[in-house]
């Protein structure tokens, strides 16, 4: 269960940044998540459910944006999302590639008054 | 009101991270992240690295466990110097623990330091810890297709260890389509076919931890 502390450094970011900014409550958050990170949605909305209680942030609504796995060929320069388990490349079938995208994990905004 | 941050999530914990390799590097000590389901014997296998290769080079052993001590207690006992965090119910360790850890550990004193990752596919492979490598270990009582379930550990993983080979005769592991399913999520990866219980396969293992020391 790591989205219990993933989703504790999101609320320390976040309540930080509303203090700075004069914010009393927090309305939404969200959060940009790579599937490399293999975090499950309902964890993550059971975390932020838990620590917000008491906190600024309570009854604010989570808005979690998943970005798919994308690799790019060093052989063939595709890019393609590997399916399932094997990243070889769907193009050309080489295996050297490199991570383009799948593996943000921020915080893209939040709103509140 | 909108607030746009675009802040990552895991900043705190890489600058954390690097400030551990720092540390490592000054130290001139190779670090080794093992990550593994429970019971895989990853303690087992550094307790048999420790017995039979310990007189070559210098080893310790910073163990993360959920509630006990026990495999720090072990690994001293083979003659690592260990150091054990407690992650009260954390399922994966931080560099920030991994920090505090290292505030009682002699590192300018040793070679080789293992960081015993709790036992959990799937978090501890998001979490960098300032360590040079990262090592994936499986055994062959879970199945032939644990790779193709977490690929995610495996793809961030620089070898494999598959585990109690001893066991292969009462399992259906089968040895070469996990090889397979392997070489697919990354090419040129080392794997080791082990048996921590009987030293099979160990001098390998241990071969390519003193190329990596050297290099
Ligand atoms: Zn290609």
């Amino acid at each position: 269960m790591h989205e219990l502390s993933l989703i504790q450094n999101l609320l320390n970011i976040v309540m930080q940044s509303a203090s700075d900014n004069g914010i009393k409550k927090v309305s939404s958050v969200a959060l940009v998540v790579g599937e490399n990170y293999g975090v499950l949605p309902d964890a993550l909305d059971f975390a932020f459910h838990v620590l917000t209680q008491d906190t600024m942030c309570a009854g604010a609504a989570l808005v979690v944006q998943k970005k798919p796995l994308v690799l790019r060929c060093k052989e063939c320069l595709a890019e393609f999302s590997p399916q399932g388990a094997t990243c070889r490349c769907t193009y050309c079938q080489a295996f050297r590639t490199e991570v383009v995208s799948g593996r943000e994990l921020y915080i893209d905004y939040y709103e509140g008054e | 009101m909108k607030v746009v941050l675009g802040k990552d999530l895991l900043a705190a914990n890489e600058n954390k991270a690097a400030k551990n390799r720092e540390l490592f590097d000054q130290a001139g000590v190779l670090v080794v992240n093992l990550i593994s389901s429970p019971g895989s014997g990853k303690t087992t296998l550094l307790e048999k690295t420790a017995q039979f290769l310990g007189g070559d080079l210098k080893m310790g052993a910073i163990v993360g466990d959920l509630y006990t001590d026990r495999d720090a207690r072990r690994l001293s006992e083979a003659g690592m110097l260990t150091v054990q965090i407690n992650t009260e119910g954390v399922c994966h360790l931080d560099a920030k623990m991994v920090a505090r850890a290292l505030q009682e550990m002699p590192l300018t004193s040793m070679d080789l330091l293992f960081i015993e990752n709790v036992g959990n596919l799937v978090c501890p492979a998001a979490f960098d810890l300032g360590e040079h490598v990262k090592v994936a270990v499986l055994s062959v009582a879970e199945g032939t297709d644990k790779p193709a379930k977490y690929p995610g550990v495996f793809r961030e993983s620089g070898a494999v260890v598959i585990n109690k080979s001893d066991l292969l005769a009462y399992t259906d592991f089968n040895v070469k389509n996990c090889l397979a399913d392997l070489r697919e999520i990354k090419e040129n990866m080392a794997i080791f076919l082990t048996s921590a219980k009987t030293g099979e396969g160990i001098d390998q293992w241990y071969k390519w931890l003193r190329e990596l020391k050297e290099t």
